[in-house]
């Protein structure tokens, strides 16, 4: 484990986070990892069409995978941390299995957990979640560690054939709280109101 | 065996199911089949049970109802995926075939088989333990409308009664 490396990586989350979503398809749902890239995903906008998680850590995926198969013409995409996608890696597996098209899931690989005290997760030793993502038959796995190969890979994080997975080295920071609503039952009906007008039970 | 899987199967039909998430049991063998041919239907086979709670969250943000199909153990690894449910009030439908408690030979079954409705209940989920089999498709029925039309999360719970005892002896 080396717990310096990632002081020293050039990218930053929210930065990473607000180029994603700058460009955002108005179409497009995200489902975002609790913990800090919840935070990141608000601090971009907090938006009806955002599913912010505050629990259910090692679900993010599988949360995406359901809705993906619920909305194949829409792009979905899961923005979560290392430590919440290895809580959760063996829902890759069921992703490759469905091989959903309009399915991307990008993490946010600070090599800590942020929320607990910036101890090390396993990528801060030799794991590496792009080849398990490969490993589980994603044919479009990339590492990502600096802004340009961020901006190359932007239209295939956006519009690329999923499912894909994109690892992207930030830089391990304690940055401010932006949170979303904390209400789960609010969250689902914003979201679903959204998407299907007022009556969010049909 | 087959005649109450039909049973099954029409109700989640009817319910316009269409996510049918699952870890295999021997018990539901003939319902994966059954739903796996059915065109509506979308089958998702899973690493792990608690990936079927986080994905059945999904599937209703994006406008569709599913069903988790599980053994009892599954249960014991859903616990801390059902604060998800319960916290957003998604509906869940789980329809979980029982081991540990009918004359198991394994007892490796029995701690999570003796405890699983009481789990269940201790997660604030409605449950609905069939012990005859002619039972099954109205206990699905009454608890796919309290999940759908709720929302509200509900386990039929389908004893090993019906199932039958297993053996390494067949």
């Amino acid at each position: 484990m080396d717990l310096d490396r990632s002081n020293h990586y050039s990218l930053r989350r929210r930065e990473v986070v607000k180029m994603l979503l700058d460009q955002r398809d108005s179409g497009m749902l995200i489902v975002a990892g609790l913990g800090a890239p919840t935070w990141d995903v608000t601090a971009a906008g907090d938006e009806p069409l955002n599913f912010p998680l505050w629990g259910a850590m090692g679900g993010a995926v599988s949360i995406g995978l359901g809705l993906a198969i619920a909305q194949p013409t829409r792009r979905i995409l899961v923005i979560t941390g290392d430590g919440e996608m290895l809580m959760g890696l063996g829902s890759l597996a069921t992703v490759s299995i469905q091989s959903p098209s309009n399915l991307a899931i990008l993490v946010l690989d600070n090599e800590r957990y942020g929320e607990t005290g910036m101890q090390a997760t396993h990528t801060a030793g030799n794991v590496d979640l792009a080849a398990v993502a490969r490993a589980t038959g994603f044919s479009e796995c990339h590492n990502i560690a600096d802004k340009k190969r961020l901006r190359s890979l932007l239209p295939q994080i956006q519009n690329g054939e999923g499912p894909l997975f994109f690892n992207v080295k930030v830089r391990a920071e304690n940055l401010p709280l932006v949170l979303p609503p904390k209400d789960g039952a609010f969250l689902k009906d914003r979201f679903r109101v959204a998407l299907f007008g007022s009556d969010p039970v049909r | 065996m087959t005649l109450w899987t039909n049973d099954i199967f029409q109700v989640l039909v009817n319910h316009q199911v269409r996510q049918v998430a699952y870890v295999p049991d021997a018990g539901h063998t003939h319902l994966i089949n059954r739903c796996g041919q059915y065109s509506e239907m979308v089958s998702v086979p899973l690493t792990t049970e608690e990936e079927g709670i986080a994905l059945l969250a999904g599937a209703w943000l994006g406008g569709d109802r599913g069903v988790l199909l599980m053994q009892s153990s599954g249960v014991g690894n859903c616990l801390n995926m059902f604060s998800l449910t319960r916290t957003c009030r998604m509906p869940l439908l789980m329809l979980v075939t029982m081991r540990g408690e009918w004359g198991e030979f394994n007892p490796w079954q029995v701690p999570m088989g003796q405890n699983t409705e009481k789990l269940l209940k201790a997660a604030d989920i409605l449950t609905f333990h069939v012990d005859e089999s002619n039972r099954l498709g109205e206990a699905t029925e009454a608890a796919a409308r309290m999940v759908f039309e709720g929302p509200a999360a509900a386990a039929v719970l389908i004893s090993q009664r019906i199932l039958g005892t297993k053996t390494f002896m067949e």
